[in-house]
Formats: C-alpha cells, sequence, structure tokens
C-alpha cells in the first residue's frame, strides 16, 4: 500500500516576532524587515504526512504558491522527506485572498496526477484566517476534516482523526481522498536530515510548461515551477482580479492612552484606592 | 442573515451575539434580520430567538443533521442563501463557522473575511465606482499589530466570521417571536462522507464573559505563591482568574483562563493586571473593562498606558494589601 499524499505550504513573515525594527515610527510594519518564515502549522502538516509515509510507506509531494523567494519553504520539504516539490509562481497571482489563492492552488493540484491525502496547516500567521484549506477542498470536492490534533488510524482507503473544538474534541472517520487542515498540537515536527540537505541544497526551480507529471529522475534534479499557464488557469480569477475582498484601509493599533492614577504602593494607598472602587460599587 | 449555530440544541452565545449585531445594523438600513439553523429538533428553541431580534429562521431538519458536519451542512446553507438572496451572511468564529463558511463561500465564488472583531455599515470608492452601505468588515492582522479593514461589495452575499465575546448580546424587553421557517434539502447518502464516532465536550467551568471581576496573571505572578494571591483576591470580590498567554503556555493556568486575542474578549466592571506588560495581543481582550488597575515592578510597562489606575511594586506585596484592605473594609 502506498499513499499519494500533497502537503501545502506557505511562506509567511514572522508576525509572532514583531520587533522594534519591523515597526516603522509611523506604527505601520516593515514587511520587508520581517523574516520569512515556514508557517509554523504547515510544518505539523508536513510531519503528519511524513509520519504516514513512513508507516505504510507513499509519495509526498511538497507544493507552494507564492515569490520565487517561496522555493526555500519547499526546499525545506525536501531536507525533512518530503519527495518532490512544486512552486507555483507567476506575478499575475500578486494580491489573491483566499478565494483566488484557492483557485490556483486547485488548478496546480489537478495537474497532477490525484492523490489520496492533501494536508494543510490549520492557518497561516500572516491572515490567521484559516479559509485556504476548505476552499481547497470545496474547489476539488473532496470532504474535509479541519483542525485536526491527532490521526488515529489510516488505512488505504479510510483515516480516523481527532478533531479540537471548543472545549474538547471530536472523533471523525472518513474515506480518502480528503483534505486535512493540521493544528500545532499533532506533533513536534522533524527537523532537517543533515544528508538531505547535502543532496538538495543546490537544487533550483525550473519552469515546466509542459502538461506532464512525471518526475524522471529519483532522486529528483529540480523544483518544478508552474505559472499561471502551465496551471492552465484563468488569469481573471487569479490574483487581485480574481478576489471578492479588498483592503479599504489599514489602521494601526493605537492605544486609547488613558489617565492612569497612579497609586502609591502602600497600605494607605491601597486601602483608598479600594474605598474608592466599594464607593463607585466597582467591587 | 445569521449562521445560528446550536450544540445539542443551544444556540452557541456568538450566534445571539451576531443576531443582536446585525439587528443594530439593520436598523439602520431598514433590513430585515434573518437566521438559519441546521439540527434536529430546532422549533423548539428557534422561535426563541426574537428576543434576540431575530425577525425570521429557516430551519433545515434532519436527524443526520443534529452534530455538525462539513459537507452536509455547506449544501444546506448554500441552497438557503441561494434561494433568499441575504445581503450580509454572518458566522461565529467558532471551529464550526470556520469549517464550513470558507466552503460556503468557495462555493458562491463570494467574499469571506475571517475572525473579525468588529462590523460597521459604510461606503467604499473604487476606481470611479462607489458602494453604498456595504459590510466593513474589520479585524486585526499581523499577529494583531495592525487593524484592517475588508470589503467585499461586488459579493453578494459579503460574508464574515466573528469572533465570540466581541458583539454584545442584548435581550429585547418585550420579546416578539421569530416566525420559523421550516425548508427542505434533498439530502443525498453520498452527502454525509464523515462518520462521526464521537463528541466529546467538557462542560466550560470557567466562563471569564460573564464575569464581573477578574484578577488576572501574567508572567510576573506566574509563581505558586502570586497565584494563590490571585486565586485569593478573585474569590474574595466574587470574580474569576484571567491569564495572559505565556502562563497557560506555560502550564500554569488552563486556557479557558486565558484573556487577549487567542483566548477570550472580557469586559468586566473591574480589571486587575498582576504582573502584565500589556502587549497589544493581551489588550485587544481587556481593553474595554470598565475599570483597569495594573500592578507590575516596571513603571515603563505598556500596562500603563491603558489602566485607570497603576500600581508599581511587587505583585505580591500588592496583593497582600488590597486583599488586607478589602477584608479590614467588609
Ligand atoms: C499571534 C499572537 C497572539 C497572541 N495572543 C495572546 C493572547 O490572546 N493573550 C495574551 O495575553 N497574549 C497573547 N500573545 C502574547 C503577547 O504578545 C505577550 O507575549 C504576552 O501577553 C505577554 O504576557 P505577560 O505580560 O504575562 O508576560 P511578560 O511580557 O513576560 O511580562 C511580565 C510582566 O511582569 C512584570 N513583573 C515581573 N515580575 C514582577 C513582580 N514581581 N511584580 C510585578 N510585576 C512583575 C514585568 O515587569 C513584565 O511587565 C499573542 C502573541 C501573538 C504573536
Ligand atoms: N500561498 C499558499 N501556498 C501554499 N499553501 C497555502 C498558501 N496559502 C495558504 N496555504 C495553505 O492553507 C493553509 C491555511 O492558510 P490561510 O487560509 O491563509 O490561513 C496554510 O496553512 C497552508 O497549508
Amino acid at each position: 500500500m502506498s499513499l499519494n499524499m500533497l502537503v501545502l505550504v506557505k511562506q509567511v513573515p514572522d508576525t509572532q516576532n514583531v520587533t522594534g525594527e519591523a515597526m516603522r515610527p509611523d506604527g505601520t510594519v516593515n514587511r520587508d524587515a520581517l523574516p520569512a518564515i515556514f508557517n509554523p502549522e504547515d510544518l505539523n502538516a508536513l510531519e503528519e504526512a511524513l509520519k504516514i509515509k513512513d508507516r505504510l510507506g507513499g509519495v509526498v509531494t511538497a507544493m507552494s504558491m507564492g515569490p520565487p523567494k517561496a522555493a526555500d519553504v519547499v526546499k525545506e520539504c525536501l531536507y525533512r522527506g518530503a519527495d518532490k516539490g512544486i512552486l507555483v509562481s507567476d506575478r499575475g497571482f500578486a494580491g489573491s485572498d483566499t478565494l483566488a489563492t484557492s483557485y490556483a492552488l486547485t488548478c496546480a493540484i489537478t495537474r497532477l496526477s490525484g492523490f489520496d491525502l492533501v494536508f494543510c496547516g490549520r492557518q497561516a500567521i500572516d491572515g490567521d484566517t484559516a479559509q485556504v484549506g476548505p476552499q481547497v477542498a470545496e474547489k476539488l470536492g473532496v470532504n474535509q476534516l479541519t483542525c485536526v490534533a491527532d490521526i488515529l488510524d489510516i488505512s488505504r482507503d479510510r483515516i480516523v482523526v481527532k478533531r479540537q473544538i471548543e472545549n474538547g474534541y471530536e472523533k471523525l472517520a472518513a474515506s480518502l481522498p480528503v483534505l486535512l487542515t493540521v493544528t500545532s498540537e499533532a506533533n513536534e515536527p522533524r527537523s532537517a536530515n543533515a544528508k538531505r540537505v547535502m543532496g538538495f541544497k543546490r537544487i533550483v526551480c525550473c519552469e515546466d510548461a509542459e502538461g506532464t507529471d512525471c518526475w524522471p529522475c529519483e532522486p529528483i534534479e529540480h523544483i518544478k515551477q508552474w505559472d499561471i499557464q502551465a496551471i492552465a488557469a484563468d488569469a481573471e480569477r487569479c490574483g487581485f482580479s480574481g478576489s471578492a475582498t479588498w483592503v479599504k484601509k489599514i489602521d494601526n493599533v493605537v492605544l486609547t492612552a488613558r489617565e492612569t492614577k497612579g497609586i502609591e504602593n502602600s497600605e494607605p494607598g491601597i486601602s483608598g484606592l479600594i474605598n474608592e472602587l466599594m464607593e463607585e460599587h466597582i467591587i | 442573515m445569521v449562521f445560528i449555530e446550536q450544540n445539542d440544541n443551544v444556540p452557541a452565545d456568538v450566534s445571539l451575539e451576531l443576531l443582536s449585531r446585525a439587528r443594530e445594523l439593520a436598523d439602520n438600513l431598514g433590513l430585515e434580520v434573518e437566521g438559519v439553523a441546521l439540527g434536529y429538533g430546532l422549533q423548539n428553541w428557534l422561535p426563541n430567538l426574537g428576543a434576540y431580534g431575530c425577525d425570521r429562521a429557516y430551519a433545515l431538519e434532519d436527524e443526520r443533521l443534529a452534530h455538525f458536519s462539513s459537507i452536509p451542512y455547506t449544501k444546506g446553507l448554500v441552497q438557503i442563501i441561494q434561494k433568499h438572496q441575504p445581503r450580509f451572511m454572518l458566522f461565529g468564529a467558532t471551529t464550526t463557522g470556520r469549517d464550513v463558511a470558507p466552503r460556503v463561500a468557495s462555493t458562491l465564488q463570494c467574499g469571506l473575511t475571517a475572525d473579525c472583531t468588529d462590523l460597521q455599515i459604510g461606503d467604499h470608492k473604487f476606481k470611479k465606482r462607489s458602494y453604498q452601505d456595504i459590510l466593513l468588515q474589520i479585524r486585526p492582522a499581523f499577529g494583531g499589530n495592525i487593524i484592517a479593514t475588508i470589503v467585499s461589495p461586488e459579493s453578494r452575499p459579503s460574508l464574515a466570521t466573528v469572533r465570540e465575546g466581541v458583539m454584545k448580546k442584548k435581550e429585547t424587553h418585550s420579546p416578539p417571536t421569530c416566525r420559523v421557517i421550516q425548508e427542505s434539502c434533498p439530502w443525498e447518502s453520498g452527502d454525509f462522507p464523515t462518520e462521526i464516532l464521537e463528541v466529546v465536550r467538557q462542560a466550560k467551568n470557567v466562563d471569564l464573559k460573564t464575569e464581573k471581576v477578574i484578577v488576572s496573571a501574567g508572567m510576573g505572578a506566574s509563581s505558586p505563591e502570586s497565584l494563590k494571591l490571585v486565586r485569593e483576591l478573585a474569590d474574595l470580590l466574587g470574580g474569576e482568574v484571567g491569564s495572559s498567554r505565556p502562563v497557560v503556555d506555560g502550564g500554569f493556568l488552563h486556557k479557558e483562563h486565558q484573556v487577549g486575542q487567542t483566548g477570550t474578549t472580557v469586559r468586566p466592571n473591574l480589571y486587575i493586571a498582576c504582573g502584565i506588560s500589556g502587549q497589544i495581543q493581551h489588550r485587544a481582550g481587556m481593553s474595554e473593562a470598565k475599570r483597569i488597575i495594573a500592578v507590575n515592578s516596571d513603571p515603563e510597562a505598556p500596562i500603563f498606558d491603558i489602566a485607570h489606575y497603576g500600581i508599581v511594586g511587587d505583585v505580591n506585596q500588592v496583593l497582600q494589601r488590597m486583599i488586607k484592605a478589602y477584608k479590614q473594609k467588609l
């Protein structure tokens, strides 16, 4: 038994470590000053696919859509154990919202010769939308299991997962093919394998316009790079023109700075504060 | 139109909050508020939603819909939306809402904005075109460092998921009843591809949203001794213990206690921030408290910018003094 698995990974600005330098004096975020990282939950998604490959065998293909630099995250997948890599890249994708992103990714996936499992991270930390996974599933016409915290069982045609919900969990079973979105609870991602790093360090992207889905060499010699034509997408449905949501404006988070009343850290000071709060029926 | 999420035939709080907000928006625009619910046994409680401002509720009843499942819920919602053509379609940003809303939006090829913290009505101009009375969907982005206003004027409907607790649930005093309209959907066996083997849900022990007083522990109050004092003061004031995220991540308190962007949004009468630096993501969940007391040993801590009262000092000492002072007044 061997499963055909696809992992969707995204390169994101490191919004969790927005330091002084990344904030401009006017309070806006300077994206260029933020390091680009592998979206954290996509590493968990990749790990689940690799775990299944270790146990049952199969092929793991990593796919990312983004600027040429996003090849870094595809390479990272190869370092950790993915077999093949695809970068979907075109200027025409600029300004994509989740609708346009999921459309382009779906066109690219359709160029592959089928799959049993598609893995996504639950959400990407740049927008925190958690929408691309379910939207790809809808466009592919497959079932979805979101917020997966554990894969309890997997066989050739059926998967059982634990899905996180508010204050608890669900145990769900579904047949393949299916798309999963994976949370950070699911696993501790493995790190890169030194031998694979050596092997793939110099791998480059190579444009690949033909409509075939074969990697003639083993191990692979390059990351396939597909543009709008290569995935036979309708340019109108890509990028800004294919996006239904538009950003009207961006505001900095302004502190509604208050008149803070300083209270002396002494027994009389604190006693006075408690008095005041009691008199005003706050407590 | 609001998606009325139910769990074991209890409507989710966030759905009631959304109805209340939808009522306000609809009144300004002269529109009506509709709800749509899927489940089994809906007639028993759907009429009560009138109290939250719902004029009409569409019900899709089927035994197999008793518990949420992506594919059949998507099919039902898409059908209702196509039939009744609402202008705006709102979902709670719960694990259910965030699972089904993107799938619905993708089917309809409409815009969806995730995890909004505010909804307004306004205008938008874009390339000579101008749009009136559209939905302004306001949400934090970039890890909470900026606030974005998103519009989707060419989508009918504009869809949004909204975070729990950011809108106020309002009961009207003379509840008009909500008219329930039974709808049907041609389900096929293939519409139920997911088998639900088990659902485990612990009852909520802590519900910060309804607390009037919250004493919150940050990393500066995460020692066992400090946490004991925080708990003691919270109990004394008849309130509950809150916390910042690292305190939860560090395993000192359960996730239910977390306040902030990725925790609960709270609006108590009194919020006492103990050893909390006051980063944006924490403030996002508590800045609307009626009174905020900040206790921090660092006089430069950003929490002081939004506090009504600031006490510079060691948390343990300050908490002990507060407990003592309050006990003396009783
Ligand atoms: C995407 C994202 C989402 C997030 N969501 C949340 C969220 O929902 N909620 C949340 O809280 N955070 C959230 N965070 C984390 C947030 O950015 C901060 O890291 C966090 O709020 C800091 O917690 P803290 O103030 O307890 O700890 P610290 O920043 O470590 O501050 C500790 C404070 O205690 C003071 N102190 C230390 N010792 C004492 C003492 N003895 N007496 C008095 N004061 C003392 C220090 O001066 C300091 O100000 C999020 C971050 C990201 C990137
Ligand atoms: N540009 C992209 N390329 C590849 N995968 C993506 C892309 N955008 C989103 N995804 C996948 O969809 C998930 C959810 O993303 P989001 O909806 O942006 O929060 C991510 O964790 C990725 O697995």
